[in-house]
């Protein structure tokens, strides 16, 4: 037993391999058999994931010693690596077909989502700074709360809370998209090309509109897959800086 | 070779953190400011240009596809290290920001196509 745990310490990082597998092959076939497909395997995953770190504690579950290589597999290392790399599906000649229609839906619904996620963490008591941005982040993707969170120092639990934000998000988008699709015209490429960039989550953009109309999957997904890449780069910037301007810490 | 593809996409992560990390000095600003989104742009300029090159194959392609693919178990990964006992004092923070702003967003979808529609159809 002694030799085992022995093992697995030294091999820290291939355990986490190991393990985040094992709870993908699990959250899929969840959303597959339980949610048939509505609900969005990669949002289970991130729940579990959250619901896995409560059991754990200041480190969630990296605390347990045999775990200690999740750590290192979801740092923020590993982790910008993997999203900048997801860059590269995207080719510039796409962007240019988005054109100004996409590139507006994107930078009003990255503000959109920011400032109203900063104004009602304000609301709920989080006053700071740092807080209220990373909260903010959050109501973009669940990406953009913790890459913000992690780039100008917010706490470990408001970014726990801003993954949390953007998972709700996801599985929301999935599922009330086919719902209100009819009453945002929502049966068109360019409106589909506007849903993609005002909402973002990619995950959920894609299952959503593959439940309106598979034919608009690619014009979503295409203005869908530039939102957290420019939200990373306007969250802890431009936005981080007009939420400073206002004299809210003092109230 | 595959790594050639996981090689560019280091350098572009790197260049895209020494951006960041640099905006954050010229701008008094303890932290790195847009060095994922850097990354990423310069990882689609980059890209666009060596495939037009056919400076790359996709065999070295696969090398950056594998890293993408891995991104949802990463992001896995890192939600399960976090603080969430801590978050949950939050209570009901997530919840409310995530239903609310997600219908804000979705509420200006219609206005934006009208808006839109507008100077396109001329």
């Amino acid at each position: 037993m002694e030799k085992i745990e022995q093992l697995l310490l030294k091999n820290e990082l291939i355990v986490a391999f190991l393990f985040v597998g094992i709870i993908m092959v699990i959250s899929f076939l969840i959303s597959k058999k339980l949610t048939r497909g509505k609900i969005p395997g990669a949002a289970i995953a991130i729940t579990i994931g959250l619901v896995l770190a409560y059991f754990g504690g200041k480190k969630g579950i990296a605390d347990f010693p045999v775990l200690s290589g999740m750590a290192l597999l979801g740092g923020a290392m590993m982790r910008d690596f993997s999203i900048v790399s997801t860059a590269m599906g995207a080719s510039f000649t796409e962007i240019r077909k988005a054109g100004s229609v996409g590139i507006l839906s994107l930078l009003i619904g990255i503000s959109a989502a920011f400032f109203m996620g900063a104004i009602i963490g304000y609301l709920m008591g989080y006053t700071d700074l740092k807080s209220m941005v990373t909260i903010g982040a959050g109501a973009c993707t669940f990406i953009v709360g913790p890459v913000t969170g992690n780039a100008i120092g917010a706490s470990s639990d408001v970014i726990a809370i801003s993954i949390a934000i953007g998972v709700v998000k996801s599985v929301l988008v999935t599922i009330l998209t086919p719902i209100v699709a009819k009453h945002i015209g929502l049966n068109n490429p360019r409106t589909a090309m506007i849903y993609g960039g005002m909402i973002g989550t990619t995950s959920g953009v894609a299952a959503g509109l593959a439940a309106t109309d598979p034919k608009l999957v690619p014009y979503g997904a295409l203005t869908a897959t530039f939102y957290t890449g420019l939200a990373c780069l306007l969250c802890p910037s431009i936005l981080y800086y007009i939420v400073q301007l206002f004299p809210l810490n003092s109230v | 070779m595959k790594i050639y593809g996981v090689a560019v996409l280091a350098a572009c992560y790197l260049s895209g953190q020494l951006l960041g990390e640099a905006l954050g000095y010229v701008f008094a600003f303890d932290g790195n400011i847009g060095g994922v989104g850097f990354g990423m742009l310069f990882l689609i300029l980059l890209g666009d240009f060596m495939k037009r090159k056919q400076w790359i194959d996709t065999e070295s392609e696969s090398g950056i596809y594998f890293w993408s693919g891995m991104y949802i178990p990463v992001v896995v990964a890192m939600s399960s290290i976090q603080n969430v006992q801590a978050a949950l004092t939050g209570g009901w923070v997530a919840l409310v920001v995530g239903i609310v702003g997600t219908l804000f967003c979705f509420a200006l979808i219609p206005l934006l196509s009208k808006w839109f529609a507008v100077p396109k159809e001329d």
